[in-house]
């Protein structure tokens, strides 16, 4: 146990690719975490998918022995953060667990709007922020600049940044001794009765299920029987342990220090984050404040290719959910798509790394719907429910009111891009709140209605801005809006995978996008196809597809058998991703297309 | 009787030399000036003798088939050794048929009354197009001309005379089409192979294709180019027996019948296939496709064969089907069943039922058969009729 004055809990703040993961790679090797050998790159990012998209989704956590100028050895715990939207609510949880926070900026870059999001939540859990000044080995690196940026767009002092290079080492001894010396040590009393913060839990294969704790008062050490306060649950400690940054054994944990246990918890969803854990036989009165549970906010269906991995995909998505309880999944069927799932998630890149590793980790291969919101349902009777999936859209006669859920969003670009990026907001239904300028770059703050969001916002506003725009956002509120069904018909009946909920104005120019592309998707048939879109049974789009006149082989003697047969086989193997519609076969992978589309 | 002794046997001969390669062909073919022929006379006896051992059952042949390549270029003694020899290991049946292709060039025309003295009673000639436009858009090397000569000098010599058109090609209007097809009508012959232009793999074609040069007319053009040749030959009296293949009543091509009514047939040389009807369903056999390493191979091992498959009986209904469904005689089920002892029920029944619907398939007494409104669907059809 170490003395709460000689501990520091601190995470790093910084946008994606600012060197908030080499910077801690480099705090871990100076601080002798591991040797040479073991250093792979970024050594927190241990999922495949953090390390190839360069993000931290699961916070993370390592202890670090560091002896100061003061000659005095310290431990510092460094929490990881992820840097992305999606995992806000994980950002909230690591920052209540810390009293400071080194905000990593690029210093060739400039302060991004998700540094923004991250950098207030730390102010408002009282951090002490230190700011660090990345990749000043850079040729572009302009580090005045965005220390008056610092200044200027978060109203942090910015005069003792300091200068830094994950990548040459520079810096970072002066960073430890910031940690040190500008922040404060945890403050806890020992004798008082056991409170810890459950940050986190997660499955381990080996070791089962593990819990981050961060001790406020108390010790808790092996053999102790400890009572989730939130759950009730009680358990024997079994084990006790520091991440330096490989798992390893302490006797016990003191106030300010941090660490996991294991306690014979049988499921992550038993271990709930931000319950908080006490002695059973000398609780605490109060527990400490929890987090506010992340909900899931944008949803898709997920169908496997081939309908035999249904039983598969279940078990993938529940061996999934054992280390992350923030998405939701209930069977869904469909006529268009068969057996699959209605999935909730975070977000969009939530959503697409859940589906990556789906297919990467349990090797199945998917379709997904487009993604879509949770729509507040209010009916002529009075009733109301949230609607998490288009198709499931009652009768119009029966609905009273629609509401969907509009976020604030604040995006930074270039001021050079800025035309296009406000026109994009407009076209998306965007109210603007607020537009400033900090050199030559813009911040705009917008309310946004999400459903405009989650359809290909991220990709239109990459694409105007050539990637330089960075973008935030925070659930808003929910507010009645102009909203439709559309309905796509193939000759007649309607396909339930591609219904989407849009706002009335556009029904017409999605629905009829919708039709131009499955024009295109959709292989002749025998027969001539109707592809319509349609609110109720007004249609609003047509397009027709005219019959397939010529499928033969012209030529075909003894010596092409073998080869007619594989071109028979290819053929069959198509029809077998075909889906049937009525007398309409559609290739399974025409949904997709269709719905991945994007404006233009 | 055995099974496989009441089913018609015929040779198949690949020659793999030309003297060009064509833009469109991917055809076993190879460009090549010193072609040893004594050699290559050798080793088409020795593997001739191996397949008439093991694969021949001392059955008679009911056609002989010299493909390539361009077999026009075989010296006729060579050509005659082989037919003499096919007839002292398998013997020829009364009627057989002996076909070659040729290149419709004076030069080949010069070789004809060879080719008949050496037993040849059959030439298909490989005219592909009258019009000097399109002749050169094939790449090939005669002209229309030449091409109306080598048919007259065929004449001379051989009774059934069969030539080969490619149509549906870049620019080719329905009605410059139709002129083209009537002078060939005009020609008077009795059998007529009409293909219409395909981008195949691995030929000039398909890489110009694939840099995106247009060599096909759009598919709806294309139909009603295939619609219109089928009135055209059925008004002159040589209907369609097979997707491309137009003949007078009983002028057929028998050697390919053998290919589509799922016999037997043994291949020699380069790259050719056999098939053959076994217990367990069919055999299919495969020689090496190089000239050299088949010549070397059957120098060394008395045959070239480098793939061997069986089919079980599902797929050899299959194929049966797959190639039996392109002839307007369609198939017979019964005859199938028996032939493999099995039930066809390697059938999609509700495909079936759709398909007689809608007028694509009809049944007449025993016979499957694909309609004149299917045939330019007959892959759709098959990949629907044939459960995976």
């Amino acid at each position: 146990m170490t003395a709460p004055s000689h501990i520091r809990n601190f995470s790093i703040i910084a946008h994606i690719d600012h060197g908030k993961s080499t910077i801690a790679d480099r705090l871990i090797q100076v601080c002798g975490g591991l040797s040479e050998r073991e250093m792979t790159e970024q050594v927190l990012d241990n999922m495949d998918i953090e390390r190839e998209r360069g993000i931290t989704i699961k916070a993370q956590t390592v202890r670090l022995n560091y002896t100061a100028a003061d000659g005095e050895g310290y431990v510092l715990n460094l929490m990881d953060t992820p840097g992305h939207v999606d995992f806000g609510y994980e950002v909230s949880r690591s920052l209540s667990a810390c009293e400071g926070s080194l905000l990593v900026v690029d210093a060739s870059q400039g302060v991004e709007a998700q540094t923004l999001a991250n950098v207030y939540q730390a102010v408002e859990a009282d951090h002490e922020i230190v700011p660090v000044l990345n990749k000043i080995d850079l040729p572009a690196a302009e580090p005045e600049r965005v220390q008056m940026q610092i200044e200027e767009v978060i109203g942090l002092p910015a005069d003792d940044a300091i200068p830094a290079s994950a990548k040459t080492g520079a810096g970072i001894n002066d960073i430890l001794e910031a940690v040190v010396t500008r922040m404060k040590p945890p403050e806890g009393d020992v004798e008082a009765p056991l409170t810890a913060l459950l940050v986190d839990s997660w499955y381990d294969a080996y070791l089962g299920v593990m819990t981050l704790v961060r001790v406020r008062d108390g010790r808790i050490r092996k053999g102790m029987k400890i009572r989730l306060m939130g759950t009730g649950a009680t358990h024997v400690v079994e084990r006790v342990g520091v991440f330096s940054p490989k798992p390893t054994p302490v006797d016990e944990l003191g106030p300010g220090e941090m660490g996991f246990i294991n306690a014979g918890v049988k499921t992550v969803s038993d271990a709930r984050v931000g319950d908080t854990i006490t002695e059973e036989r000398r609780p605490c009165t109060e527990p400490l404040p929890g987090f506010k549970p992340s909900v899931p906010v944008v949803f898709c269906g997920l169908f496997p290719v081939d309908t035999n991995d249904f039983s598969g995909l279940r078990e993938a998505l529940e061996k999934l959910s054992l280390n992350d309880a923030s998405f939701s999944f209930e069977a869904e069927t469909s006529a268009a798509l068969g057996f699959g799932f209605r999935c909730g998630f975070l977000g969009l890149l939530h959503m697409e790394v859940i589906r990556d590793r789906l297919e990467r980790e349990f090797n199945l291969d998917l379709i997904s719907t487009a993604p879509s919101v949770v729509y507040q349902m209010t009916m002529t009777d009075g009733s109301s429910f949230n609607l998490h999936n288009p198709a499931d859209m009652p009768e119009v006669t029966k609905i009273a009111t629609i509401e969907e859920p509009w976020i604030k969003a604040t995006i930074m670009t270039p001021d050079e891009y800025l035309g296009p990026v406000l026109t994009l907001c407009t076209e998306r239904r965007g109210e603007q709140l607020d537009l400033t300028y900090a050199g030559n770059r813009a911040m705009a703050v917008y309310r946004l209605p999400l459903n405009e969001v989650v359809f290909d916002f991220y990709d239109r506003l990459k694409s105007v801005t050539r990637g330089y725009a960075s973008f935030d956002y925070a659930i808003d509120e929910y507010r009645p809006g102009e909203l439709v069904k559309v309905s796509i018909l193939v000759n007649g009946d309607p396909v339930d995978a591609l219904s989407m909920i849009v706002h009335r104005e556009q029904a017409e120019s999605r629905g009829r996008a919708i039709c131009v592309r499955l024009k295109d998707l959709v292989p002749r048939q025998m027969f001539k196809v109707a592809l319509q879109a349609a609110i109720g049974g007004k249609v609003i789009a047509r397009e027709t597809i005219s019959a397939l006149r010529k499928d033969v082989t012209a030529k075909c003697y003894g010596g092409d058998i073998s080869r007619k047969k594989k071109l028979l086989e290819k053929q069959k193997e198509g029809k077998k991703k075909m889906r049937q519609f009525g007398k309409v076969d559609i290739p399974q992978n025409a949904f997709f297309e269709a719905l991945k589309m994007g404006d233009g | 009787m055995s099974k496989a002794a009441e089913t018609p046997l015929a040779l198949y001969i690949h020659w793999p030399f030309c003297r060009a390669k064509c833009p469109y062909c991917d055809f076993n073919s190879h460009v090549s000036q010193d072609v040893d022929h004594a050699r290559f006379a050798a080793a088409y006896r020795r593997e001739m003798a191996h397949m008439a051992t093991h694969y021949g059952a001392g059955r008679k042949l009911v056609s002989i088939f010299f493909g390539g390549g361009t077999p026009s270029l075989m010296p006729p003694s060579l050509v005659a050794g082989l037919i003499d020899e096919a007839e002292r290991l398998f013997g020829l049946s009364d009627d057989v048929e002996i076909t070659a292709e040729a290149n419709p060039t004076s030069s080949e025309a010069a070789m004809f009354e060879g080719f008949r003295a050496a037993g040849v009673n059959r030439i298909s000639l490989g005219v592909q197009s009258l019009r000097d436009a399109g002749l050169a858009f094939l790449g090939r090397e005669h002209s229309a001309g030449e091409a109306r000569s080598a048919i007259m000098a065929a004449r001379q010599h051989f009774a059934r005379i069969s030539i080969d058109l490619i149509y549906a090609r870049r620019d080719q209007t329905c009605a410059g089409w139709v002129s083209e097809l009537r002078e060939a009508l005009d020609l008077g012959l009795t059998h007529m192979s009409l293909y219409q232009l395909t981008i195949e793999r691995g030929t000039v074609f398909h890489s110009r294709a694939r840099r995106g040069e247009r060599l096909v007319p759009p598919d709806d053009l294309a139909a009603e180019m295939y619609e219109m040749t089928n009135d055209i030959m059925t008004g002159a009296g040589l209907p369609a027996y097979e997707i491309s293949n137009h003949a007078a009543t009983g002028e057929a091509c028998r050697h390919n019948l053998v290919y589509w009514r799922a016999q037997d047939w043994i291949g020699i040389g380069p790259g050719a296939h056999g098939r053959l009807t076994v217990p367990a369903g069919r055999l299919g056999l495969a020689t090496r496709r190089s000239p050299a390493a088949w010549l070397e191979s059957v120098e060394d091992a008395g045959h070239a064969i480098d793939i061997v498959t069986e089919d079980g009986r599902a797929d050899s209904i299959a194929e049966s089907l797959m190639m039996g469904l392109r002839l307007a005689e369609g198939v017979s089920i019964p005859a199938l069943e028996a032939r493999y002892a099995s039930r066809a029920a390697h059938l999609d029944e509700t495909a079936l039922d759709r398909l007689v619907e809608s007028g694509l398939v009809e049944i007449g007494g025993v016979q499957l058969r694909v309609t004149p409104a299917g045939r330019l669907l007959l892959d759709w059809i098959l990949a629907d009729l044939l459960p995976g």
